[in-house]
């Protein structure tokens, strides 16, 4: 699993920080997203899909790759 | 905006049903998905009610928040003078938007919220002890609900509680559907008149608070006017009081009438199972029960529908989160279900920037009132509690409890 976040469309609302505090944290500043880990590991997945699904700024992106070892 | 036949449009906001204060409006249910409401003005937006169409148009970058262009869903004549006359960044669409509200986001991050919570803890604690001390039955609203998130704001933003009465009374004003357009135009003008005050303060003697860095930061350098920045400063007083206060209270009555639950969140140290129970009582009294307002700038497709540039739109976030697509057997309260993914803080870039700081403080308040008074029980029957059918957040007006 890859992790994409788009800073300028975060809305520095936490949620991520909430659902995968290992995987986001938030600028100190502006409160925008900080991609902790772009690889988490397997049991972080479902964590951070949650992440992604209650991002209200659409602002994190998943890829999953073929291989099964990186997914 | 393009207006339908008058006598099939429904009237809307619509009234709840009789002995169901925590229900949406039944009407709500019986329209389509996406059908057009007719409002006060005579105007005839869309109005959405489903979970998914609610996510989609209100993180669609061709829905604006823009209350000054044409088709814009006012709630009210006051409503429409208040939000032309002075625009907030609830009110715009980015790139404004964004610049204006990432000035103040540094102050709502978890941790920061996170650092707070020993002073929310110590506020919570001390107005139960002055209940606990107190006559009763006494009103929860006056002595419990609106004092902490306005002793909690009035920290952070660094306005002296002192003036509680002076704000809280104007705040009332301003979130109420039927004020006159003179009483909301002039809240809005003393309390911004007021805040303006407040910030000139600051630029001479800043403190660690939200309006000196404003002051520091953004109006000295010139960057935001210091009108903009008294609005800006109005819109937190507004949100960060008017809406906890009100899950305080509707959310305590929701619990006394459903012991249950009441049971299963006082029994508990488990802090996952407290913040689930803050999340379900949310999505369960969705207390913004006007709807987010919304004019569509281009044509948009949904649910077989067409909504065209220019139509009003208003997300019924209230019939969104009683979705059975979105949670099974919706209309139960159930503080064990896993509530996420709930519309009560919004969704898309206007999604509250106050969340975290109303999580800490419900979840604060929900895990120590009751177990600090477990004997709390209403003082009055719950056909005699005035609820806000008049005002764009719901609660109550007063909470006669004992104990
Ligand atoms: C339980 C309490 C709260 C609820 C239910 C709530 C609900 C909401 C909702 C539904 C919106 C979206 C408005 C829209 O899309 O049109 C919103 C926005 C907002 N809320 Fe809250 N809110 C709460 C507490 C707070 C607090 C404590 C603050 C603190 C200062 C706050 C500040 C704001 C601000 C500034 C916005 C505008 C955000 C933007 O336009 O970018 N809210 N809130
Ligand atoms: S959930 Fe989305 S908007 Fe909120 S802080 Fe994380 S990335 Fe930003």
């Amino acid at each position: 699993m890859r992790v994409i976040v788009d800073q300028n469309k975060c809305v520095a609302s936490g949620q991520c920080v909430l659902a995968a505090g290992a995987v986001f944290d938030q600028h100190e500043e502006d409160g925008t997203v900080l991609l902790l880990n772009a690889s988490p590991p397997h049991e972080l997945h479902d964590a951070v899909r949650r992440a992604a699904a209650l991002c209200p700024a659409r602002a994190i992106s998943i890829r999953t790759s073929a291989r099964a070892l990186d997914t | 905006m393009a207006t339908a036949p008058a006598s099939t449009v429904p009237e809307y906001p619509m009234a709840r049903a009789a002995g169901c204060p925590f229900d949406p409006p039944q009407a709500l249910r019986t329209l389509a998905p996406v059908s057009r409401i007719r409002l006060w003005d005579g105007s005839t937006p869309w109005l959405i009610t489903r979970h998914a169409d609610t996510r989609a148009l209100l993180a669609d970058p061709r829905v604006s928040a823009d209350a000054r262009r044409e088709g814009y869903p006012h709630t009210s004549a006051a409503g429409r003078a208040r939000r032309t006359r002075g625009s907030t960044f609830i009110n715009m669409d980015d790139p404004d938007h964004a610049r204006l509200r990432r000035m103040v986001t540094g102050t709502f991050t978890i941790r920061r919220v996170d650092a707070l919570r020993p002073s929310i803890q110590r506020i919570v604690d001390e107005r139960i002890d002055a209940l606990l001390a107190g006559p009763r039955p006494v009103d929860l609203v006056q002595a419990f609900a609106l004092p902490v998130p306005s002793l909690v704001i009035c920290h952070l933003l660094g306005v002296p509680y002192a003036d509680h009465d002076f704000f809280q009374c104007r705040a009332r004003v301003l979130v109420s559907r039927d004020e006159t357009v003179e009483r909301a135009s002039a809240a809005q003008d003393e309390l911004t008149g007021y805040l303006d005050g407040i910030i000139a303060d600051k630029l001479a003697e800043p403190a660690d608070d939200l309006l000196s860095k404003l002051a520091g930061e953004h109006v000295a350098t010139g960057e935001l006017s210091r009108r903009d920045a008294a609005l800006m400063a109005m819109l937190l007083v507004i949100a960060g009081h008017e809406t906890t206060a009100n899950m305080i209270a509707l959310g305590t009555l929701a619990l006394l009438e459903h012991p249950d639950q009441l049971t299963a969140l006082r029994d508990t140290d488990d802090p996952a199972l407290i913040a689930g129970a803050v999340e379900e009582l949310l999505r369960y009294l969705t207390i913004t029960h006007s709807g987010r307002r919304r004019v569509a700038l281009q044509d948009i497709e949904i649910d077989g529908q067409t909504i065209h540039a220019g139509d009003g739109i208003v997300l019924a976030g209230d019939a969104a989160n009683r979705d059975e697509d979105a949670f099974s057997d919706a209309d139960r309260l159930d503080v064990h279900r896993d509530a996420g993914g709930h519309l009560a803080f919004g969704f898309g870039v206007h999604a509250c920037l106050g969340q975290p700081l109303a999580r800490a403080e419900l979840q604060i308040v929900y895990s120590t009132l009751y177990r600090r008074i477990p004997g709390l029980r209403l003082a009055a029957p719950l056909e005699q509690i005035p609820f806000k059918h008049d005002s764009n957040v719901y609660g109550v007006y007063e909470l006669p409890v004992t104990f």
